[in-house]
């Protein structure tokens, strides 16, 4: 395989961290939802951390993008 | 504009309070600075034709090295050199420090990287995909007759986007001033950690 195809492919396989990004943020806002619901009164309160954990999980996926970037216009 | 500047100081102060406590209130002035350039940084970028200096991966992490040259120093001038406790949390048989120094170490020096890099990438990442259907609508546009009627659907994204954008823009702001924040707080508190 010529190494210019495989250097795209490589970009595209960096680009499955969103899977976990995606699973990462979708629990993070179904369980703040379902603790809100729960006791509505303490959600306010945790709204940081909500936040925090959204932005901390959001980067996991941007290292993905950031490895692309890597892969494609570094080497 | 009095309340306006109290809003933004009570909105530093208190996230300071919470997260680590009223003896870090020192470093209250340094948040609250890193907090706004960042958000001001951030928001020049989202004009047309600004630059966007945060989507640099100098600036973001000239600020992250800052940020944890502070903490070290920090730490290391309040606790002497008892602040490397931090490395080996107290309670474990002696077998498990031989993983867990290493393994702290590692996840304490990955801090400034992640703090850099998150920031760069939400910023140059939100950037890109703007462009990207920018010119997707400008390709549409341009073959004419019945397919330009599809530019609705690139623009109504760009625009959704650029809603997005401003969101991520003060998020992580505020992500990188409240990281500061968490990792402020290994100086005051070494012991439980």
């Amino acid at each position: 395989m010529e190494a210019e195809a495989a250097k795209f492919i490589g970009a595209g396989l960096a680009s499955f961290a969103l899977v976990g990004a995606g699973l990462g943020i979708g629990s993070i806002f179904s369980k703040y939802l379902e603790g809100a619901l729960r006791n509505p009164s303490a959600a306010a309160g945790q709204r940081t951390n909500l936040l925090l954990g959204f932005a901390l999980c959001e980067a996991t996926g941007l290292f993905g993008f950031v490895l692309a970037m890597i892969i494609l216009f570094a080497f | 504009m009095q309340s306006l500047g109290e809003l933004c100081y009570e909105f530093i102060a208190d996230m300071v309070r919470d997260t680590v406590g009223p003896e870090a209130m020192r470093f209250m002035p340094f948040i609250f600075t890193l907090f706004f350039f960042i958000l001001a940084a951030n928001l020049i970028g989202m004009n047309p034709y600004a630059f966007t200096t945060t989507s640099h991966l100098a600036v973001t992490a000239a600020m992250a090295v800052f940020t944890i040259l502070v903490v070290i120093v920090a730490g290391i001038y309040k606790n002497g050199l008892g602040w490397f406790k931090l490395f080996a949390p107290a309670g474990l048989p002696a077998v498990m420090y031989v993983i867990i120094v290493p393994i702290e170490i590692v996840s304490f020096l990955a801090r400034p990287v992640t703090l850099a890099v998150r920031l760069f990438a939400n910023m140059t990442a939100g950037h890109i995909m703007l462009k990207l259907f920018a010119i997707f609508a400008a390709f549409l546009a341009a073959k004419g007759g019945v397919t330009a009627l599809g530019i609705i659907l690139p623009v109504f994204a760009t625009m959704a986007i650029v809603a997005l954008e401003f969101l991520v823009a003060a998020l992580q702001a505020f992500v990188f001033a409240i990281l500061t924040c968490v990792y402020l707080n290994d100086v005051y508190h070494v012991e439980h950690h």
